[in-house]
């Protein structure tokens, strides 16, 4: 046990480090005014980072299969769709006129309440979590050529602005919106947390779960609500991160060596705090601001899930 | 006790139990036995509340399954079905460990270690506790899981075909075990079969099953007889004794 406890230990000093880069690298200027700045920016970054580690990981244990991301459910295309449709209606500059609190709460509770509507009858009526997942899939698919479609309808000054609310944008987040996805992933967080031992038992299937005395369609819809609350959370803050998700879970599954929740939980979270506020820091201070985080990571990411799938070895 | 009144199944218009009716005492070692079809793990997988009840009724020791909150059945009854499926980064113990989960919800106490010791020791899993499952084969993680229902130190243990990808060895070793936890522990064991020599030299009492109907239910005596067994399988079988011992020569 020790030497797994080193290991989350390793992931949060790594963690931390990140975060002590980010706050005191190139300090210059109004300090109280670069402090403040950075901290927002770091508490966007690390409530993003917690909320898709820790969707990822309910995700892929409930359904019993580690490559899946919540991108699957459909709800990061539906909030592009949402982006593109306000762009395609209201033009450029009406776009960037909406207030953003307006913009938030309309993302929030398309997305939450899309997943209500959809999943919830499905669950309700017991069929299976792999139907549940292929209507997921379908509507992510119907979104996407839905977005690709008025994308080709649009201005292309228009298209531009498109563009950029398309991508994970850690630096134009407003505080008080903060506020609100903090308190909301903080609270899925603990709620994710409290449930870990019953994670544990969920990871083994329908059956032996049912067997150890789990209500097996009450405890999943309580999941995948969990699931959908954070994905929406962070998605309507700062765009869509989901592939992340998918390489920090891996990292944190081969760094520790065990699927236990109370250890793969924080260890993800971890870890995703360190690669989004590292990544963050590299790119402001190693990169001349070059490039946007969320392009960076969804590349980096998509090469190093490659490497983990190649290098997986049945020990 | 198990009672089972009236139980039906259907599945897109196809009915799979018709009006079963089943009584099973306490502290016996049950086998269903049953072509391919005949709806034993159906049954089994209904009083485990693995699937909703249709029609009738089920309960365990006065527990109705259908109304019976999961966790306080899951200290009443345990199940093990046959595919186990899960095979990723989890050792043995931590597996077996889950089987205390409807006791502590996760928090282990000394006693529980103790009974998790006894449980791999039992299975003969020591050697592999702190393998991950995936490492393990077919015939080690059935083991595994086995013990895993053994630890959560329930009455009833209800079991799928837990002989499949057993060697002769293991399957032995299996159900002198089980026959065990019958003897002195006072258990009760449902356990579906495809081999009745199993049956035959293990099981207090067998039922058995066709087109979802019971069409026998006794012991071993009773039930193993050229003629009933002619009309489950379809084929004329040979019942011999030999050494006080019932055995069925069932391939030519």
């Amino acid at each position: 046990m020790s030497a797994v406890e080193r290991r989350v230990w390793l992931a949060a000093g790594l963690a931390l480090l990140c975060v002590v880069l980010h706050m005191a690298v190139g300090l210059r200027g109004n300090l109280a005014f670069v402090l403040e700045l950075r901290a927002l920016k770091l508490l966007a970054l690390v409530q993003v980072a917690v909320a898709v580690a820790v969707a990822t990981v309910l995700l892929q244990t409930v359904t019993g299969n580690r490559i899946l991301t919540p991108s699957i459910m459909g709800l990061d295309a539906l909030y592009l769709l949402g982006q593109t449709a306000m762009v395609f209606l209201l033009g450029g500059l009406g776009f960037a006129g909406i207030d953003p609190r307006l913009k938030f709460l309309a993302a929030l509770l398309a997305m939450v309440g899309i997943a209500a509507a959809v999943f919830l009858p499905i669950l309700r009526r017991h069929l299976s979590l792999y139907r549940m997942l292929l209507t997921g899939a379908l509507l992510g698919i119907l979104f996407r050529s839905l977005t690709s479609l008025l994308a080709r309808l649009i201005d292309p000054n228009d298209f531009a602005v498109l563009q950029g609310a398309s991508y994970a944008n850690f630096s134009a987040v407003r505080g008080d919106l903060l506020v609100v996805g903090c308190v909301l992933t903080a609270a899925g967080t603990v709620t994710a947390w409290r449930l870990r031992h019953a994670l544990d038992v969920v990871a083994l299937g329908p059956a032996a779960a049912t067997a150890l005395g789990i209500d097996w369609s009450r405890q999943i819809t309580a999941i995948l609500a969990l699931v959908a609350m954070l994905v929406a959370v962070s998605t309507a803050l700062v765009g869509p991160v989901v592939f992340l998700g998918l390489v920090v879970v891996a990292l944190a599954e081969r760094l520790t060596g065990t699927q236990r929740h109370a250890v793969l939980l924080p260890t993800a979270a971890l870890i995703a705090v360190a690669v989004l506020v590292g990544g963050q820091t590299l790119l402001q201070h190693g990169l001349g601001g070059a490039g946007a985080l969320g392009v960076v990571v969804e590349f980096v990411g998509g090469l190093l899930f490659l490497f983990l799938l190649a290098t997986e070895r049945r020990r | 006790m198990i009672e089972i009144e009236g139980v039906g199944l259907s599945h897109h218009g196809t009915t799979i139990l018709h009006d079963v009716a089943l009584t099973l005492p306490k502290g016996e070692l049950i086998a269903l036995i049953g072509p391919n079809g005949a709806g034993k793990s159906s049954l089994l997988s209904l009083v485990a509340r693995l699937q909703p009840l249709q029609r009738g009724r089920i309960a365990v020791d006065g527990l109705p399954v259908d109304r019976t909150p999961g966790r306080d059945l899951a200290r009443v009854l345990t199940v093990m079905r046959q595919d186990t499926g899960f095979a990723g980064r989890l050792s043995v113990r931590e597996l077996v460990g889950f089987g205390r989960f409807p006791h502590g919800r996760g928090r282990l106490t000394d006693g529980d270690r103790a009974l998790i010791d006894e449980a791999l020791a039992l299975f003969d899993l020591t050697a592999l506790a702190d393998r991950d499952l995936m490492t393990l084969s077919g015939g080690q993680r059935q083991r595994a899981f086995v013990a895993m229902a053994f630890c959560q130190g329930t009455d009833y243990l209800l079991l799928d075909e837990p002989l499949n990808n057993l060697d002769m060895m293991y399957a032995r070793q299996m159900m002198r075990l089980l026959r065990e936890m019958v003897e002195q522990r006072g258990r009760t064991v449902v356990i579906v079969l495809h081999d009745i020599n199993y049956a035959a030299a293990y099981a207090d009492r067998i039922v058995a099953l066709k087109d979802g109907r019971i069409v026998a239910h006794g012991s071993p005596d009773d039930i193993l007889t050229v003629d009933l067994l002619e009309r489950l399988y379809g084929y004329r079988m040979q019942v011999h004794r030999i050494d006080g011992q019932l055995l069925v020569r069932h391939h030519d």
